[in-house]
């Protein structure tokens, strides 16, 4: 049997959690005010996502960048392949948010979209 | 030109928009001044999620969570004058604002005071040293990245351990900019620990806690910072200075509400928080003159500034239409181990709960809220971690206050 600390990052509460493992399998969780506090756990030990946040350029806006964010968080070690991809994207005004701006990024099933509105300079 | 207006709200980011959807809804006629080309504030350059949490129940980003508000502000009847700069209020509620046309002239029935707050300069903190470029506070590194296009510089060290700061350590390395180490005065970081975990830990940045920065080395662009571990009264120690080079400096040591209109209109600041000392109506020592989000206090969640923002605008245009009267009030005073409170004064009768919002001056493993009047304990919490990073919401209750007519000091007793 091990035990790991992790620091629950879902909400800003920050709950300590403590965990006990025996061969990789989590038995015991102490520490986390809610529920989200498990889902975390289970996947920051096997399988560690982060939501991803950038920007694109884009022609004829008001502004010369368009906030971008992953429309589900991303394994953690494929962010850096992502911002590979973000970086070489342009778009054209106007946009809605919501719009996908990059369809199923590296193949992940995760679609890179407009985090906001943005209309064209007349 | 003259205006005449029922409720004016003088900024348009979270609060402004939160506080002006709020007064509108009593179907008077709002009005909000903004001197940007567009609402939103500052969240339109914070395009990391962990906004909306608390009030939505959902994780969007900054920009995703203005634009909820912009939204439902458009949908309605309330005037947004844009590119408009508020240069006066006058304490008979007159504001004399500019914009493209020229001078303005605003009657208003009832101001809420939304401007937010301002970054602290490398000036504020004294930082002795040369003067090259390539010091910016991280804020402003942020609007560069995230709104201009601008890349602020290659080689990167963060002076101070707020959120900005975290936010901006992640943001750079991931747009391949080389970010050396975070440095903190204080023994203990000040961001939320969430941002410690997925901005430094995640990229392995080091945080070097009791280290600051003693001296800044560059011709015309920065070239080196000293470094040097703090005592604990915050004094460098010697012999443990080192050299780092580095083209840029980012500072995220702080907020500042921006209050230099509440001032010249005669509006008394907490010495504190450097926002309006407010009653539990939120409202000034001017009548009529109503403030929240980061003008009055600065939050670390978007979710409390509407919040607090709402219930400015509910009233205000409770003022507006005659359903407050002056009433007699008690003060609030920090206590022990806490830095401020907000509000600072409140009725001595009332109807429902009174939010109350405070820091704690340090770190507290184990502590409990003790409300007292005249040196006499009235309540006392549950056990309770308590971090300065972290504000706290207490709910003063009507039994809690109507039993004692006297004022009222808020304080946390650690436990051993």
């Amino acid at each position: 049997m091990n035990s790991e600390i992790l620091v629950c990052i879902i909400c800003p509460k920050a709950c300590i959690l403590n965990i006990e493992m025996e061969n990789e399998k989590i038995i015991s969780i102490l520490g986390n005010k809610c529920k989200r506090g498990v889902d975390y756990a289970e996947k920051e030990l096997t399988n560690p996502e982060r939501a991803l946040s950038s920007t694109v350029l884009i022609k004829g806006g008001v502004l010369p960048l368009l906030p971008v964010r992953s429309s589900k968080a991303l394994p953690k070690d494929s962010l850096i392949k992502v911002m590979e991809v973000i970086d070489k994207t342009e778009v054209v005004a106007p946009v809605k948010i919501g719009d996908i701006i990059v369809k199923n990024v590296s193949n992940l099933g995760v679609d890179i979209i407009a985090s906001r509105s943005m209309r064209k300079v007349i | 030109m003259e205006f005449n207006y029922d409720v004016v709200v003088v900024g348009g980011g979270p609060a402004g928009l939160g506080a002006a959807a709020k007064a509108k809804e009593s179907g008077l006629k709002v009005a909000i001044l903004e001197r940007n080309f567009e609402l939103g504030g500052i969240l339109n350059q914070c395009i990391h999620s962990g906004f909306g949490l608390g009030y939505f129940g959902e994780d969007l980003t900054g920009p995703e969570y203005s634009e909820r508000f912009i939204d439902l502000i458009n949908e309605q009847d309330i005037e947004i004058l844009l590119n408009t700069m508020v240069i006066e209020i006058t304490s008979d509620r007159e504001i004399t604002a500019v914009n493209k046309n020229g001078l303005l002239k605003i009657k208003a029935g009832a101001i809420i005071l939304a401007m937010g707050c301002r970054e602290r300069t490398r000036g504020a903190i004294k930082i002795p040293g040369s003067r090259p470029s390539g010091v910016f506070t991280a804020g402003q590194a942020q609007r560069y990245m995230n709104l201009e296009n601008l890349k602020p510089g290659k080689k990167v060290v963060i002076l101070g351990s707020g959120d900005i700061g975290l936010i901006m350590a992640r943001r750079m390395t991931l747009e391949g900019i080389k970010v050396l180490g975070v440095y903190e005065l204080m023994p203990y970081a000040n961001g939320l620990q969430r941002n410690i975990k997925q901005c430094l830990d995640d990229f392995k940045i080091p945080l070097h806690l009791s280290t600051t920065v003693i001296d800044i080395i560059g011709k015309n662009r920065l070239e080196a910072v000293i470094v040097a571990q703090v005592d604990e009264k915050g004094n460098p120690i010697e012999g443990t200075e080192e050299k780092i080079e580095c083209d840029t400096l980012l500072l995220s040591t702080g907020l500042i509400p921006e209050n230099e209109l509440s001032v010249k209109t005669g509006i008394i600041l907490n010495k504190l928080t450097n926002g309006p000392l407010v009653n539990a109506n939120l409202e000034t020592n001017i009548r009529g003159i109503f403030a929240c989000g980061n003008a009055l206090h600065v939050h670390d969640l978007v979710d409390y500034v509407t919040k607090e923002a709402e219930l400015a605008g509910q009233k205000a245009a409770d003022f507006v239409r005659g359903k407050t009267s002056l009433s007699e009030n008690i003060e609030v005073t920090p206590g022990e181990n806490v830095r401020y409170t907000v509000p600072n004064y409140i009725p001595t009768h009332i109807d429902g709960a009174i939010k109350l919002y405070f820091r704690v001056t340090k770190p507290i493993e184990s502590g409990r809220i003790v409300v007292k009047a005249n040196g006499k304990t009235i309540f006392t919490g549950k056990e309770d971690a308590f971090k300065p990073s972290e504000m706290m919401i207490f709910y003063l209750t009507p039994k809690v206050v109507a039993e004692n007519l006297s004022d009222l000091t808020v304080a946390i007793k650690e436990e051993k």
